[in-house]
C-alpha cells in the first residue's frame, strides 16, 4: 500500500528551507541535498521532475503574496481557516479505469495548488482530511513539497501510530522543523476522528484534574478548546469547509470545531477541484451572512 | 298568529336554513379535499416506506423573522407562523414513521437578541408548551414523548416549570419521541458531558479509596493490572450528553439555505445527512419532506459502508 523508497534514514534536525531562484538547479531535488537526503524513488521520477520544473522557474510558490485576487473576492473577507474533506480520489480513478494510485496522486496535485492558493491570498490555516492512508503513497516527496515552500508550517492530528515507523519519523521531524514557521499553517488529518478528539480532551482534563491542576468548576469551553488535537493553532475553527464529490456529510471530521462553520458541499471529485472550483466556495463564503446565533440589526 | 307572519318566519327559516347549508357544503368540500390530501400523502408515505426509512430527523428552524419581513407582518409574528409549520413537520414525521424528531427551538446563543425578542419568544414558548400538555396536542395523538434538551436552568422560572409538567405529563407516552432544544447549544452540552464524566470516576475512585479497597491506587489512572485501561471511554461522555434520549440523527434540515450548524448536534452529526434548502422555515412542506426522504434513501447504502468502517476505527480506539 504505501511505498516508501527512502535510502538513508533522515538525519534529527532538518534545517527550514528557503528556496534560492539564483542556485543552478544541476541535482533533482538538490535544494532537498541540503539536508542531505538519499531519496531512491524510480516511481517517483515524474515528481521529481515537477519540482525541478518549479526550481526552474525560479519562484517560490508563496512568493507572490500580494498577488491581485480574482474579480469578485474581497482579500478582508477572506477566511482565516478552511477546512477541506478531500473526497473521490478513487470514484476519479475508476471513472477513467485507471489504479487507484493515480487517483491518489492527481489528489496531491489538487492539494499542492489548494496550499499554494491559500498561502497567495491570505489564508492562514488550512486543514486537510485524507480518509485513508492510501492518500499518503509517496510521502516523503510530498513532505518535501512542503517543506520547500516559505514560512509554511506543518502539524499532524490523528492518529499516527498505525503509520509506518519511518513515516512517523518524518512527520514528526517536518514537525519540528517547521514550527517557528508563522506565514501559513497546514494541518492534516490522518486517521482522524473528531469524536476520539474530544474523548481524549476529556481525558486530559480528567488528568488535570486528579493532579489538582484544574477544579471541576473550571472546566469549560476554553479549557475543552485547549486539550483538542487543533491546539496547535490560533485559530482553531475553520471558517469555511469544502468537501467535494458531492457526499453532503462531516463524516466524523472536526466535530466540535465546526460549531460556526459554513459549509459548502461540491459535485466536483476531489482530484477535479482547482481554482475555478475553490473561487466559487470563496465566492459564495463570501456572501453569507454569519450572524452566530444573534442578530444582524 | 297570522298566516303573513308565519310566512315571513317560515320564509327567514327557510333562508337561514339555506345558507347554514351552503357554508356546510363549502366545509364539506373542504373536508373532503382535506381527506383526499391525507389519502395522497399517507399513500406515498406508505410507497416511501418500502425503502430505508431514517430514524431520525432533527430540524434547524431558520428563516422565521425573514419570513415576516418579507410579508410585512409585525414582528413575532414569523416565529408564531413557524410554529405552524412545526406542526405540519411533525405531521409528516410521526405519520411516515420517524420516531424521533429534535427541533432547535432556542440556542444559548439566542440570548444575544434583544431582550423584547428574548422575552417574546419565552412567551411564545410558555404557550406552545404548555398547548402541548392538552389532550388534542399532537404529542398526545401520536403517543409522543417529549423531552427539553439544554441548560434548562438558563430558562426563567415559568418557562422552565412549564417544561418540567409537559415532560411528566408525556413521561408515559411511547411511540415515538420530540426533543426539542431550549437553552442549548453542542458545546455547552459536550462541555457537560465531559464534567459529569470527570466528576462521576472522581467520585468512582474516592469511594474506592474510603472504602479501603482502594489502597495504593492513589493513581486516578486506575489499578494497576487495570493501568492501560482508558480512563474515560466513548460510552461514558455519551451518556452524559443531554440528548442520550434519542439516537444520533440521520438528517438534519436546516431551512433558509443557510449551510451550517450553529453549535448544533456537534457530536451526534457526525455521519447524518445535512439538508439545507433555501425555503424559509414558516414556507416548508411536504415537498421538502420528500426530497429529504429520497435523498437519505440514496446516499443510505454509502453511509452504511462508511459507517461499519469508521465504527471499527472508533472501537479500536477506545
Amino acid at each position: 500500500m504505501l511505498s516508501l523508497s527512502v535510502n538513508s534514514p533522515i538525519p534529527n534536525t532538518l534545517v527550514p528551507l528557503k528556496l534560492n531562484p539564483s542556485r543552478p538547479q544541476t541535482r533533482l531535488f538538490s535544494s532537498v541535498s541540503l539536508r542531505k537526503l538519499q531519496v531512491k524513488a524510480s516511481s517517483a521520477e515524474v515528481a521529481f521532475k515537477e519540482e525541478e520544473k518549479y526550481s526552474d522557474e525560479g519562484v517560490s510558490p508563496t512568493r507572490g503574496l500580494s498577488e491581485e485576487l480574482p474579480p469578485g473576492l474581497s482579500r478582508k473577507a477572506m477566511p482565516k481557516h478552511v477546512a477541506v474533506i478531500m473526497d473521490g480520489n478513487a470514484r476519479w480513478a475508476r471513472k477513467r479505469g485507471l489504479p487507484s494510485s493515480e487517483g491518489h496522486q492527481a489528489g496531491v496535485q489538487s492539494l499542492r495548488e489548494l496550499i499554494e492558493l491559500c498561502c497567495k491570498w491570505g489564508i492562514k490555516v488550512l486543514t486537510v482530511f485524507a480518509f485513508s492512508y492510501d492518500n499518503w503513497v509517496r510521502p516523503k516527496v510530498e513532505v518535501d513539497f512542503l517543506m520547500s515552500l516559505e514560512g509554511i508550517r506543518i502539524s499532524v492530528i490523528g492518529d499516527s501510530s498505525k503509520l509506518p515507523t519511518n513515516l512517523q519519523k518524518l512527520i514528526r521531524d517536518a514537525e519540528e522543523a517547521t514550527r517557528e514557521n508563522s506565514n501559513f499553517q497546514l494541518i492534516v488529518a490522518v486517521s482522524y476522528s473528531g469524536k476520539y478528539d474530544i474523548i481524549q480532551a476529556c481525558k486530559g482534563i480528567a488528568q488535570k484534574v486528579k493532579e489538582g491542576v484544574v477544579e471541576l468548576d473550571d472546566i469549560d469551553e476554553t479549557l475543552v478548546e485547549q486539550e483538542l488535537e487543533t491546539n496547535c493553532t490560533d485559530h482553531p475553527y475553520p471558517d469555511l469547509l469544502i468537501r467535494t464529490s458531492g457526499e453532503l456529510r462531516v463524516s466524523n471530521f472536526l466535530l466540535w470545531q465546526l460549531a460556526y462553520t459554513e459549509f459548502f458541499f461540491v459535485q466536483p471529485l476531489w482530484p477535479d477541484f482547482g481554482k475555478d472550483e475553490f473561487v466559487d466556495a470563496l465566492t459564495a463564503f463570501q456572501k453569507r451572512q454569519r450572524r452566530y446565533g444573534g442578530r444582524d440589526s | 298568529m297570522s298566516s303573513g307572519s308565519t310566512l315571513g318566519v317560515g320564509s327567514a327559516l327557510h333562508s337561514f336554513l339555506v345558507f347554514q347549508m351552503e357554508k356546510s357544503n363549502c366545509s364539506r368540500a373542504r373536508q373532503i379535499l382535506d381527506s383526499l390530501v391525507s389519502f395522497l400523502r399517507k399513500f406515498i408515505f406508505r410507497i416511501l416506506s418500502m425503502g430505508p426509512l431514517p430514524n431520525h430527523i432533527a430540524f434547524i428552524m431558520d428563516g422565521n423573522r425573514r419570513y415576516a419581513k418579507k410579508l410585512n407582518l409585525i414582528d413575532g409574528a414569523g416565529h408564531k407562523v413557524g410554529f405552524l409549520a412545526v406542526t405540519s413537520m411533525l405531521k409528516f414525521c410521526y405519520e411516515l414513521g420517524v420516531r424521533n424528531v429534535t427541533i432547535y427551538a432556542f440556542s444559548i446563543d439566542n440570548f444575544k437578541r434583544s431582550p423584547e425578542e428574548v422575552q417574546s419568544l419565552m412567551e411564545l414558548m410558555q404557550e406552545k408548551i404548555e398547548g402541548l400538555i392538552k389532550d388534542e396536542s399532537i404529542v398526545n395523538c401520536y403517543g409522543v414523548r417529549v423531552y427539553f434538551v439544554g441548560n434548562l436552568k438558563l430558562l426563567s422560572e415559568p418557562v422552565r416549570l412549564a417544561a418540567e409538567r409537559a415532560m411528566l405529563a408525556t413521561a408515559k407516552n411511547s411511540k415515538a419521541v420530540l426533543s426539542i432544544c431550549v437553552a442549548y447549544t453542542s458545546t455547552n452540552e459536550i462541555v457537560n458531558a465531559v464534567e459529569e464524566s470527570v466528576e462521576e470516576k472522581w467520585n468512582q475512585i474516592t469511594v474506592l479509596e474510603a472504602s479501603g479497597a482502594g489502597y495504593g491506587l492513589i493513581k486516578l489512572g486506575g489499578i494497576e493490572h487495570h493501568e492501560s485501561e482508558p480512563l474515560i471511554k466513548l460510552v461514558d461522555i455519551e451518556k452524559h450528553m443531554y440528548m442520550a434520549v434519542a439516537p444520533d440523527p440521520d438528517i438534519i434540515i436546516r431551512t433558509s439555505g443557510e449551510a451550517r450548524l450553529s453549535n448544533f448536534l456537534l457530536w451526534q452529526s457526525a455521519f447524518c445527512y445535512l439538508y439545507s434548502p433555501s425555503v424559509l422555515w414558516p414556507e416548508i412542506g411536504l415537498r421538502h419532506f420528500l426530497w429529504a426522504i429520497l435523498n437519505f434513501q440514496r446516499h443510505h447504502s454509502y453511509l452504511n459502508k462508511k459507517g461499519e468502517q469508521l465504527q471499527h476505527l472508533l472501537q479500536d480506539g477506545f
